[in-house]
């Protein structure tokens, strides 16, 4: 009897495991080669074999996989544009469930099957020379979407992405609009040494020092892009430094937890110190429409429409830039009312 | 009076008090006393030092009951991920995603998450005591999966919840005073009495300095085992909400990052042998501040971002040096002349 309990209390515990095993390392264990490349389901059958000669621009997209809220949004996105003008595009989708090796599965495949344009978010930088110089000897260009790969620039088209820096200048400009260009803030930045904490503090920091001299920053330290991190640096920021008037957060989530810390203090987030922060996430608009949340800078991932249009040039040999630089809207309190229904993410 | 001091100066729990002590005057010189400075904001304390114990308050519970589990000889590494699964279940009922048909209730979501966490704690306990799986390895499988269930549970998002009842139990004052230091009363104060009032403390000594001999003596180590990291997950589980509430809502990339380690530091701090044996949570929990004061301590001075780890590492390195009686002999010997040396080796 009780060795039978026992087994039960077993077999339930090794389920329970790999379910847990399962959510850490995303799908990945339902058959990733059969996935490794979905038609999109709204084109017509038909069109695939000979579709290059009817005019149709046809695009392989190799997506890295469900991984966040922001990159859900950007596959909807470029699969939503592709439904939309079906009569022009056709798109070929594949879901690498995080796995290079599915990507360049997909790639190969997109070969085979003579695509366009490939199009690709990079799951990792390294590890695609071979596979790019295939499609380069295809005559295939591929398009890089808001990751970069380490391999040499003939290799690729054209990287599309948003641009750190210039996020942080216009959180700075925001910020300067906001505070009547004077005054002292402070910034919390992200995880020491990540791409997108450097460039955005380099950019907002030059704005800041080339164009408002009135304004100070008075302190800045890491918050680890975590809520509970924000929360509690900006409670330190508070004490030391209880004049200022501004909080700039590397990413909204930091924001959110120092729109807590400064009610504790006391004081109305929003009215006696305003935020901006950079992403653009479901969470800072409920915070806008609430009035505690001054201004996000959208890094936008709804890069569909910017991805297409690029392909069509490359299929027509028209030259585009090394890096288009995708358009980070703006969002302050006044539109996010209107903008709070249609946030994918 | 020496005699008294002296017999003060033997307490477990008189270093990790005069080390937290020092912290504080350290802190209040460089900072010009600003750092001691206590107001009352919106008819509650507001200061450095009220932040320590609220920030603090969810790594002494994690710190006591770690204190039981490390008393035992063993570790329990999953901490982190089950406050991140009790983070989860609590934000996830909350907002309706979990148990739509509970409405939202903050009751039920406080509940079911510290049973959650109490499930988590009698998994470790049964692989520790019925399969007897080393310690670390055995919570090593929650700290990887735990999380993963947590991510499982929100699907990968960051949940953000709406709710000022949740919310109070991080934000919340009584009195004037953060709401998790009562919650860090009501838990610490209950364990005290657990173990002190009955032959639970005992029997916990015991059980780390010798199970065998234990067994043998009588003791029903395995079911001793399975109830220390009961509570020890059960205490992740109420770490777990308090941090949730914090942030109103659950991360669970993040939340209890690491912590199981502060605990650990905590406990060692301390001055509780983590080989098992004697034990005092009083002075874990006092570690925990410590441990807290070190971070309040790194942000007040402003430290730039890519010194702070090494501020730290510094400070606790400093910390343990001067807990440990080799080297407290070295500096007397040092400090003092060699007549001193001599009459101390004689008394040795």
């Amino acid at each position: 009897m009780k060795k039978r309990f026992l087994g039960a209390l077993l077999s339930t515990a090794i389920v329970v495991t790999s379910l847990a095993g399962c959510g850490s390392a995303a799908p990945a264990n339902e058959a990733p080669v059969q996935t490794a490349t979905i038609e999109n389901e709204e084109t017509p059958k038909a069109a695939a074999p000979d579709s290059s000669s009817d005019g149709k621009l046809v695009v392989g997209f190799a997506q890295i996989g469900q991984e966040s809220g922001w990159r859900d949004a950007e596959t909807m996105s470029i699969q939503n544009y592709a439904k939309e003008h079906a009569d022009e595009v056709e798109l070929k989708f594949a879901d690498a469930q995080q796995k290079q090796e599915n990507q360049i599965k997909a790639i190969k495949s997109f070969i085979e099957q003579d695509v366009d344009v490939i199009g690709l978010a990079p799951v990792v930088e390294t590890g695609w020379d071979q596979v790019f110089a295939e499609a380069q000897d295809a005559g295939i260009p591929i398009i890089l979407l808001d990751r970069t790969a380490d391999v040499d620039e003939s290799l690729y088209a054209t990287f599309i992405g948003s641009d750190f820096i210039e996020e942080g200048k216009l959180a700075a400009q925001n910020m300067a609009e906001l505070i009547g260009k004077k005054g002292k803030i402070v910034e919390l930045e992200g995880t020491v040494g990540a791409s997108a904490a450097t460039d955005r503090k380099t950019g907002f920091d030059e704005e800041i020092a080339a164009n408002y001299p009135d304004i100070e920053i008075v302190a800045s330290q890491t918050g680890d892009f975590t809520r509970a991190q924000g929360k509690e640096v900006m409670e330190s920021f508070l004490k030391s430094n209880p004049d200022i008037v501004g909080v700039y957060a590397h990413n909204d989530d930091m924001a959110l937890g120092a729109i807590e810390a400064i009610k504790e203090a006391g004081l109305k987030p929003g009215e006696d110190i305003v935020t901006v922060s950079v992403d653009g996430v479901k969470g800072i608009f409920e915070a806008m429409v609430a009035g505690e949340a001054n201004c996000t800078v959208e890094c936008n991932p709804l890069l569909g429409p910017l991805f297409f249009e690029t392909a069509a040039k490359l299929k027509k040999g028209e030259s585009v830039e090394k890096w288009v630089k995708s358009v980070d809207g703006v969002f302050t309190q006044d539109v996010a009312k209107d903008a709070i229904d249609g946030r994918a993410y | 009076m020496k005699n008294r001091l002296s017999k003060l100066s033997g307490n477990q729990a008189f270093w990790p008090v005069i080390i937290f002590l020092t912290i504080i005057l350290f802190n209040t010189i460089l900072t010009g006393g600003e750092f001691l400075s206590i107001s009352i904001v919106d008819g509650h304390f507001y200061g450095r030092i009220i932040d320590i114990f609220r920030n603090g308050g969810k790594l002494m519970i994690l710190a006591a009951g770690m204190t039981m589990v490390l008393a035992t000889g063993g570790t329990d590494i999953s901490v982190g991920s089950v406050m991140a699964i009790s983070g989860a279940i609590a934000c996830s009922i909350i907002n309706g995603n979990l148990f739509p048909q509970l409405g939202g209730s903050v009751a039920m979501a406080i509940i079911l998450a510290v049973c959650a966490g109490i499930v988590c704690g009698l998994w470790n306990g049964f692989l520790v005591s019925q399969i007897k799986i080393q310690p670390i390895v055995a919570t090593m499988i929650l700290l990887v999966a735990g999380r993963g269930i947590a991510q499982l549970i929100t699907s990968g998002k960051i949940i953000t919840i709406n709710s000022d009842a949740y919310y109070f139990i991080n934000g919340g004052y009584i009195l004037g005073l953060p709401f998790p230091l009562y919650i860090v009363l009501f838990l610490v104060g209950l364990l005290l009495l657990f173990v002190h009032r009955t032959a639970f403390g005992l029997f916990l000594e015991s059980i780390g300095c010798n199970q065998l001999a234990s067994k043998f003596a009588g003791i029903k180590v395995n079911r001793f085992l399975l109830a220390i990291y009961t509570i020890s997950g059960a205490f992740a589980s109420v770490a777990g909400l308090i941090e949730s509430a914090g942030i109103k809502g659950a991360d669970c990339n993040n939340a209890g990052l690491n912590i199981e380690l502060d605990a650990i530091l905590a406990v060692a701090i301390g001055g509780t042998n983590l080989m098992g044996g004697r034990f005092s949570i009083l002075s874990s929990v006092i570690g925990a501040l410590i441990v807290q004061s070190i971070t309040t301590t790194v942000l007040a001075l402003g430290v730039p971002a890519a010194y702070i780890r090494v501020l730290k590492a510094l400070l606790i390195i400093v910390i343990c040096l001067s807990q440990s009686g080799k080297f407290k002999q070295y500096a007397a010997k040092l400090v003092s002349g060699k007549k001193h040396v001599r009459k101390e080796a004689v008394a040795l």
